[in-house]
């Protein structure tokens, strides 16, 4: 295998496994997460949620509850009306005519989902709040609720009646060559196939419920928000926007944030719910989410039925593609909700060669749900599972391996920059070199041919192997792109880089890590670039007050957007040393070079200075070259020209017992390429965890409602998480193609596990099972759906045979 | 159809006279005796965090499910929701700021933790500390298998337990 070695432009630090600068305060309790703030005086707010899906609310009556000891206040909906100068924000209007409902942060007239909050109570300690809201009475007027998507575009039932459908937008996007080309290909198809994939809700389940901390001043106006967010400055803007508050007296601050995975990258009731009424009442405010809301008041992910259909020629060379999604919407647009599906519009056909015969179209649907948006992937995972099972199907019908047929598509290195169909553009790739690398470590051939001698027929325990590929649109994002698809914001990220008098660094990043190492990356890269020691960087982030630019962490992009700017920041005020040092040392500023540290005259190494001693000339300013402002600082805003893309095959063994229905994963291994890696510790980390969160969604996660609307798996002990017993160890190996639109050849990493994984599982289950008929199993793969799905196919394929 | 809910009868109401007089207790938290009086349906997650002001311990879930509150209770992991705080009277108790010394070194099992990227958001972190040194104790010298079962209690939602897994194994081999 052949591995490009990472550029380092000096102290080797880039590259390195570094261990991580957050650690130490997460490991000994010190880290403050929102709930753990001390606030003085403090009402602790408590939401009264539906346990309809679907209802009028005819009376509520809060008088027992204001009554009691320690309540400070009871509100309905129709009470905090005033308090809205807009609905709650979507960001995404996908199509001109796309219908939003208005969606405020308690409902009045009518809920709609179970979860929808209808009161809320303030109080002296959370413990009172949550009694009182048990003491409201609600009269409801309930009605049937919407919760199949099938059932939700039949109009059936209206999730809200006065928009007359339940399709809230079709978004289309035909690419043909010549027109009807779509079709043509289909007649003249040597091979096709025609799935159905169900894409089941997911419950992110971030191990920190929400909380929020609301601190206003009275008398001086200025409001600070503390809430465990990914997007402390997206929300700023929507706060502003959606409350009327003066957006330069709002800070919002992300303290340590216990993951987010899409959850937190949202526009919250209790968030405007919070900030709205400490201005009120003139006291803070804070909110702490117990898991069961977590489970049906936080957005959940996925939800949507795929129909793919491939046709390939008879070599097996794809040369149309057509995809139809529906889309679950839930009850409201959340902050990025319709947008969700087609993030992975553009990612359809994968890493293969498909000619101009594209044909997409989503719609999106109301369901009486909790609303969905971004769940790590976002849209991403969906359109790879939906190829990379589809591409197995194909394989079966021509009769040949799926590898073999995946490496008959794939773009080649030499097509690279390639246009793609859609005319996106991806940046690198060799999809070959990472599969070859994948089914090295697994041993491919020798697990084929112990197949064929387990897989004998009366063989109760079947061994499946699946191959997964994907291609991942990172680095959201070129804000002309973004414009394109008629997204409310730009996709750049803002930088600072300040040498101080002392020569330590403070970086300023507008992205918000939760989990993701930015302290340790970025003190990485300044230090690469300074030629400093990484103990020597300081990253601040996460507050508006302290980084008032940025568009924050989601979508894989902070390494290859927020990550870059830092480093051209770097270059930007290694330019201005340079000034000051020329001027010091009396040589023209072309004769110097900046080298580990120091400024030195070309071809005299002899004759240097330190970076230091230019921080400590430029911080005194008593001999600066004229016109020079004192102070070493610089700041970057950078838009990236193009989305970064990373690649990769996984691979998963799996021994299925068709007796039980159990599936035990043998090994599990997953090739993620996402060019240069800052630190492959804190890379190979984030696959371990996407690819788990990917498993989890194959085997055992799904949000599990009854017809009435009623979630089943609102807990922790009814929605499967997996534990450490519950998993297998992963093999990573290792390929590094680094992307050529950044200056770091970096692609980001946070969702590539999760979107390689749930494929690779299902194809390695159904081709356990393909010997017994199985052509499909539906996820979660649980015990009962694998048993049922066996016994299904048997029924079919043995005629007469029961079940 | 109309419905009136409400979602208890009315005898949380007067919750004063319902949850009976506030108890007076005594625990020892790493290595500092704390008395105060609480509710009796106080749960020992809540003391630590709102009575003590240790924060460190983690609530993640409200069915016992997580882990992230587990602390040690008399030198055994426990998860502090499921005690109530008036049963810790009398005990002594070790939260996650007690694992490292006064001096900064990190408990041998922290150390485990960082130097194998075995957390990444850090919030199942404490009560995942606290769980493995509890297992370590049980079975100094567990098999992956033992380490994964042995944990089976604590979720985390970010690593996908591989380097939570080696992080243990590294701890055992150092003799924590």
């Amino acid at each position: 295998m052949t591995i490009t070695e990472d550029p380092s432009t000096g102290t080797g630090v880039i590259g390195s496994r570094l261990l991580r600068k957050e650690d130490p305060v997460l490991l000994t309790g010190e880290a403050v997460f929102t709930n753990d703030m001390k606030v003085p005086g403090a009402f602790h707010l408590a939401v009264l949620r539906s346990p309809y899906a679907h209802a009028t609310i005819v009376s509520i009556d809060t008088s027992a509850a204001a009554e009691m000891p320690g309540v400070r206040a009871v509100y309905t909906g129709a009470d905090l009306a005033d308090l809205w100068a807009a609905p709650m924000p979507c960001a995404w209007a996908v199509t001109e005519d796309m219908l939003n409902p208005p969606h405020h942060p308690i409902a009045t007239d009518a809920v709609n989902f179970v979860g929808d909050g209808v009161a809320v109570v303030l109080a002296d300690s959370d413990a009172i709040a949550h009694d009182a809201i048990d003491a409201i009475d609600v009269t409801y007027d309930p009605s049937d609720a919407v919760t199949d998507l099938e059932d939700a575009l039949s109009d059936r039932v209206l999730v809200h009646s006065d928009l007359g459908t339940n399709t809230s937008y079709t978004w289309n996007l035909l690419i043909e060559e010549t027109d009807g080309a779509v079709q043509r290909a289909f007649d003249k198809a040597a091979h096709t196939v025609s799935e159905r994939y169900v894409q089941q809700r997911l419950i992110p389940m971030a191990m920190e419920p929400r909380a929020v901390v609301a601190i206003p001043q009275p008398f001086g106006g200025d409001i600070t928000l503390y809430t465990s967010t990914q997007i402390p400055h997206v929300l700023k803007v929507m706060i502003a926007v959606t409350l009327g508050v003066p957006e330069h007296q709002l800070r919002v601050v992300a303290p340590a944030v216990g993951g987010g995975f899409g959850s937190k990258l949202d526009v919250y009731a209790e968030e405007l719910l919070c900030v709205a009424l400490s201005r009120k009442h003139g006291v803070p405010i804070r909110w702490n989410e117990t898991r069961s809301e977590n489970a049906v008041a936080t957005i959940q992910g996925r939800g949507q039925i795929q129909r793919m259909e491939l046709a390939a020629d008879a070599n097996g060379k794809l040369t149309a593609m057509r995809v139809r999604l529906t889309a679950d919407m839930g009850a409201y647009m959340q902050l990025i909700t319709p947008g969700i599906p087609l993030l992975g519009a553009f990612l359809y056909a994968g890493v293969y060669d498909l000619p101009k015969a594209y044909d997409f179209s989503c719609t999106g649907v109301f369901t009486n749900l909790t609303p969905t948006d971004a769940y790590r992937g976002a849209g991403r995972p969906e359109a790879t599972y939906a190829i990379e099972r589809a591409m197995d199907a194909l394989a079966t019908e021509i009769g040949i391996d799926p590898l073999e047929l995946r490496r008959r598509n794939f773009i080649q290195p030499e097509q690279f920059p390639y246009e793609a169909c859609t005319g996106l553009v991806y940046d690198s790739g060799d999809h070959d070199k990472a599969a070859t690398i994948a089914a090295d470590l697994i041993d491919y051939q020798a697990v084929r041919a112990r197949q064929a001698t387990q897989n004998v027929a009366g063989s109760t325990r079947r061994l499946g192997l699946g191959v997964s590929t994907y291609f991942e649109m990172c680095g959201l994002a070129p804000s002309r792109v973004l414009a394109s698809l008629n997204y409310s914001a730009g996709g750049w990220e803002a930088a600072t880089v300040r040498i101080l008098p002392t020569a330590k660094v403070q970086v300023v990043t507008g992205t918000s890590p939760h989990g993701q190492g930015h302290e340790t990356s970025w003190s990485m890269i300044v230090a690469d670039k300074l030629g400093i020691d990484p103990a020597d960087v300081d990253v601040l982030h996460s507050d508006t007050m302290i980084a008032p630019l940025g568009m924050d962490t989601y979508g894989s992009r902070s390494l290859p957007v927020g990550g870059v700017a830092v480093s051209m920041a770097c270059d930007k005020v290694i330019e201005k040393a340079k000034q000051i040092a020329a001027h010091q040392m009396e040589a023209n500023v072309d004769d110097l070079e900046f080298v580990d540290g120091e400024f030195r005259v070309t071809g005299t190494p002899s004759k240097s200075t330190p970076l230091a001693a230019i921080a400590f000339a430029a911080f005194t300013a008593h001999d600066l070259p004229d016109g020079l402002e004192p102070n070493l600082e610089a700041q970057v805003t950078y838009d990236p020209p193009n989305f970064s893309w990373p690649f990769g095959t996984h691979m998963c063994l799996v021994e299925v017992d068709t007796e039980t229905g159990d599936v035990d994963v043998l090994q599990y291994v997953a090739v993620d390429d996402c060019g240069n890696q800052v630190n492959p510790l804190i890379v190979e980390g984030q696959v371990h965890g996407g690819v788990i969160q990917g498993l989890a969604q194959a085997l055992y996660e799904g949000a599990d409602y009854d017809t009435d609307g009623n979630l089943r798996t609102s807990t922790l002990a009814d929605y499967l998480v997996p534990a450490a017993s519950d998993v297998p160890p992963i093999t990573l190996g290792r390929s590094v193609t680094p992307s050529p639109t950044n200056s770091l050849g970096v692609k980001g990493v946070g969702e590539a596990g999760t979107i390689g994984a749930a494929p690779a599982v299902m194809n390695a289950i159904v081709d356990a099972l393909s010997g017994l008929g199985v052509r499909d199993v539906a996820m979660p793969a649980s015990p009962n759906t694998i048993w049922n799905a066996v016994a299904s196919a048997q029924s079919i394929t043995t005629p007469g045979g029961t079940q | 159809m109309m419905v009136t809910w409400r979602r208890t009868a009315g005898s949380l109401i007067h919750h004063d006279e319902h949850l009976g007089a506030p108890v007076e207790i005594t625990v020892t938290v790493n290595g500092t005796q704390h008395t105060h009086d609480v509710e009796p349906r106080l749960l020992l997650v809540q003391y630590i965090r709102e009575h003590v002001g240790l924060t460190g311990t983690n609530i993640g879930c409200d069915t016992s499910s997580c882990g992230a509150c587990s602390l040690h209770l008399n030198g055994e992991a426990v998860k502090s929701c499921t005690v109530l705080a008036v049963q810790a009277d009398g005990a002594d108790i070790r939260t996650i700021e007690g694992m490292a010394d006064a001096d900064g070194t990190l408990h041998p099992m922290q150390q485990a933790f960082m130097e194998n990227h075995g957390l990444q958001c850090g919030y199942c972190t404490p009560g995942m500390v606290m769980a493995a040194t509890s297992l370590l104790q049980e079975n100094p010298n567990p098999t992956e298998d033992e380490v994964r079962i042995g944990l089976e209690g604590n979720l985390c939602r970010c690593t996908g337990y591989h380097n939570i897994v080696k992080s243990v194994l590294a701890a055992a081999s150092a003799g924590a």
